[in-house]
């Protein structure tokens, strides 16, 4: 085999390589490309308990994706959870939204629902929803209900 | 004499043991070889591209059926186990998290171990048998520099570059399996993927060790080559060990790394 043609191969070798890469990084890995970040904008919520939230889990309004969490804090003043929301810009949401984290599924994993409400100003970077409901943990649920059977007998 | 018996014996793992430690000597004294004639090598792309296409693009075609036909056979297993849960929806997680983080960097080790290691390591012992490697130096060609720099250089380039294509084509076949087959929908298999796998901490992580993986790999099918005993015979224990001592080494780096890189 001639050079020519051994070098042909070897670049093709490496394009293709190239091209595993960058589907791997945009297509799996859902790599931040540049041009959504700008589209988004931040609001902050506080839960007295967030369960199981990680970063990057889904925020959803009437079920349907509409951002993801970017950042999770401890209050230390307030003694609450801070997680920051970041929503894409092409979705507006009225300043008396409530936020409640749900789980999808029995066992799946927890995101952030949006119910909107009926006021006429929109949320806008930096704002805050107040009324946040916290994560339903589950043996606290069971240790109430164990308690108030026990309180009836 | 019974005193001389055990003397012997003594004697015997002795000797073993130096020699044990004179082989890893002489490795590390050869990977530094290896490493000073790299220079060499860059500067003569030529040689550098003609082993490229030797241990990669000759690798190819293996990691591609492989990588498909695993990734095929991974969502079809996971899905059996996921359907109980009703969880058949994180199917793409699994075989993504599977591959970016084990099972890419591993096959693509053992597979280039297999393929190309044991080439490598055949090529030059048989150089060295047939004395070329000898006449070289007579002609004052360092074969350090000609022979071995460009092949290692080529085999540390080609197993990330193979394991990035593995890692693609077994998503791919994931992919195939799942929506044709189990009938997951297109969107729910690529978006729970992206929603859940992280660049640096999947992806990164994943080449970080198909890079050790090849360094490893290439640096004992060269040394076994350079290091056989000159015979027909010990030409082939050397194959062999490519093959034996690579994949056991990338097996356990995988264990180290892994244990190192997602703090389990």
């Amino acid at each position: 085999m001639n050079t020519r043609n051994i070098e042909i191969l070897v670049g093709g070798f490496v394009v293709l390589a190239v091209i595993a890469m960058v589907m791997l990084s945009l297509k799996v890995s859902n790599l931040v490309s540049y041009g959504d970040e700008n589209d988004v904008y931040e609001i902050q919520a506080q839960f007295e308990n967030i369960g199981g939230l990680k970063e990057r889990s889904p925020v959803s309004a009437g079920g349907v994706r509409v951002g993801k969490i970017s950042a999770i804090s401890y209050n230390n003043k307030e003694f609450t959870a801070v997680v920051t929301l970041q929503i894409e810009s092409r979705y507006q949401f009225p300043v008396d939204t409530s936020a409640s984290i749900l789980t999808a599924g029995l066992l799946g994993e927890q995101y952030i629902g949006l119910e909107p409400g009926g006021d006429e100003e929109y949320l806008v970077e930096g704002g805050e929803i107040d009324i946040t409901q916290s994560a339903m943990i589950l043996e606290q649920i069971i240790g109430q209900f164990i308690y108030s059977k026990s309180q009836e007998e | 004499m019974i005193a001389d018996k055990y003397l012997g014996k003594l004697q015997q793992i002795g000797f073993k043991t130096l020699s044990r430690f004179a082989r890893v000597g002489r490795g590390s004294l050869f990977l530094w070889q290896i490493m000073t004639g790299l220079l060499y090598v860059i500067q003569r792309p030529k040689l550098l591209i003609r082993q490229l296409y030797y241990v990669g693009v000759q690798t190819l075609l293996i990691i591609l059926v492989a990588g498909l036909f695993i990734g095929m056979v991974l969502a079809l297993q996971s899905y059996i186990v996921l359907v109980d849960f009703g969880a058949e929806d994180s199917l793409s997680l699994m075989v993504s998290l599977s591959v970016l983080r084990e099972l890419g960097p591993v096959f693509t080790g053992l597979l280039f171990a297999g393929r190309a290691g044991s080439a490598l390591t055949a090529e030059i012992g048989l150089m060295k048998s047939t004395e070329q490697l000898s006449g070289m130096e007579m002609m004052a060609v360092n074969p350090m520099k000609y022979i071995i720099a460009p092949r290692f250089l080529a085999g540390v380039i080609a197993v990330p570059l193979l394991t990035s294509i593995f890692m693609a084509i077994a998503i791919l076949g994931g992919y195939f399996v799942a929506t044709e087959m189990l009938g997951i929908y297109e969107g729910v298999y690529w978006s729970q993927m992206q929603a859940n796998v992280d660049f640096y901490a999947d992806l990164m992580n994943g080449m970080i060790k198909s890079l050790v993986f090849g360094f490893v790999v290439v640096w004992i099918a060269v040394f076994e080559g350079y290091d056989c005993v000159p015979t027909s015979e010990g030409l082939g224990q050397a194959t062999t060990r490519t093959v034996v001592h690579g994949s056991l080494a990338v097996l356990g780096l995988d264990f180290i790394l892994t244990a190192l890189m997602f703090n389990v």
